[in-house]
């Protein structure tokens, strides 16, 4: 025998009627911060971790570079390779890369390029350091290692 | 009129919602949030082949060495070291605030410090076999890798010497790491705050070329 008496006088749905603006307000918001991809990157991309992050004042001075290795291995091979714009480049090429990007800033500017370097966390150090001699070379010596933002406990 | 009122035409909106969602599967889907962040490095300028080469002898107190090798094993000071990055923080830090024999301009900067970091450099520093002072070429955190040294690791340890700096930096001004990272240079009174921490103790962080 149920003791407790059900007295639903209340209506028990919830109104719907605002889902649509809801989900219009998701909607706008993931809208407005997509950023579309211009670059489509072929190399392998896990981002290290790090705990002193600094952001970048001026988006306009920074250039890309991405190493990794090829996500196409059959094509590539395994081994790691440097990535610019679309293609895949060598190391002699940096300088000619750094000073295509130094002519699109303004002269007074060209000192402060920053290259964000977006290195996949299983390469190794050698071909990261032969970018970074020819960055000095190309005197672009403001580099930012991409990092994420580590979670300490 | 003899016709009655004409009954408005009207489109179903019950799909609207269904449509939203779609839309917004979509954006959901394509959405990189872009990722602007990271670590700062500023390389020397390239050796120019016109001028003689400096020698600047400096001490070996006054340099504090981590070598990497392509086994990602580490060297600090000339000993193996195996303890976590944090670890490796506090000692560079604790290098930096040696004060083992400070000059004029060294003494003026530990005056300066607040007083928990001096009792910090009382109790951890005032050791003679390191770092002079803070100060310009008296403390250099050297870091050098080798060619197989892993990218995760060269990151891993430029991270601790940056968050050893920043710490000095932040307690100086008396604020924490985190808000230290987030101030904001183009508000004046912060960016006069940043000054100030960084004031006569550059960040002296020698990155070697790997061999």
């Amino acid at each position: 025998m149920p003791k407790f008496k059900k007295n639903s006088n209340t209506s028990e749905d919830i109104p719907t009627a605002a889902l649509p603006d809801i989900i219009f307000m998701l909607l706008f918001f993931f809208m407005v911060t997509t950023v579309m991809r211009e670059t489509d990157i072929m190399v392998k991309q896990k981002i290290p971790r790090a705990t002193q992050l600094t952001k970048i004042e001026r988006k306009s001075l920074v250039s890309y570079i991405y190493v990794g290795e090829p996500k196409n291995v059959v094509l590539y091979g395994s081994e790691p390779k440097i990535q610019i714009n679309d293609v895949f480049i060598t190391e002699e090429d940096i300088i000619g890369f750094v000073n295509t990007e130094k002519d699109k800033l303004d002269e007074v500017e060209r000192d402060q390029i920053t290259m964000s370097m977006k290195v996949d966390v299983d390469v190794k150090m050698g071909i990261v350091s032969d970018v970074q001699q020819e960055l000095r070379k190309a005197n672009a010596l403001k580099i930012l290692y991409s990092t994420i933002k580590k979670v300490t406990k | 009129m003899p016709r009655g009122k004409r009954k408005l035409p009207e489109v179903s909106s019950g799909s609207m919602a269904d449509i939203a969602f779609l839309l917004l599967i979509f954006f959901l889907v394509t959405t990189t949030i872009a990722n602007d962040k990271g670590i700062l490095l500023r390389l020397p300028p390239p050796p120019d082949p016109l001028q003689e080469q400096l020698d600047i002898k400096i001490p070996d107190r006054n340099i504090f060495t981590i070598l990497a090798n392509s086994k990602d094993q580490l060297l600090v000071e000339g000993e193996p070291f195996d303890g976590s990055m944090d670890e490796l923080k506090d000692d560079v830090k604790k290098f930096i605030l040696n004060f083992g024999k400070p000059t004029p301009e060294g003494i003026e900067i530990y005056n300066s410090l607040p007083p928990q970091m001096k009792a910090f450099v009382n109790a951890n520093g005032r050791n003679p076999e390191s770092s002079d002072d803070p100060t310009s070429l008296k403390s250099i955190v050297s870091f050098k890798s080798a060619r197989g040294t892993s990218y995760d690791l060269y990151v891993g340890i430029l991270d601790a010497m940056n968050a050893a700096y920043n710490e000095v930096y932040a307690s100086r001004v008396g604020i924490t790491t985190e808000e230290w990272l987030s101030l904001d240079r183009s508000n004046s009174l912060q960016k006069d705050m940043y000054n100030r921490g960084r004031n006569g103790i550059p960040r002296a962080i020698s990155i070697a070329e790997p061999d």
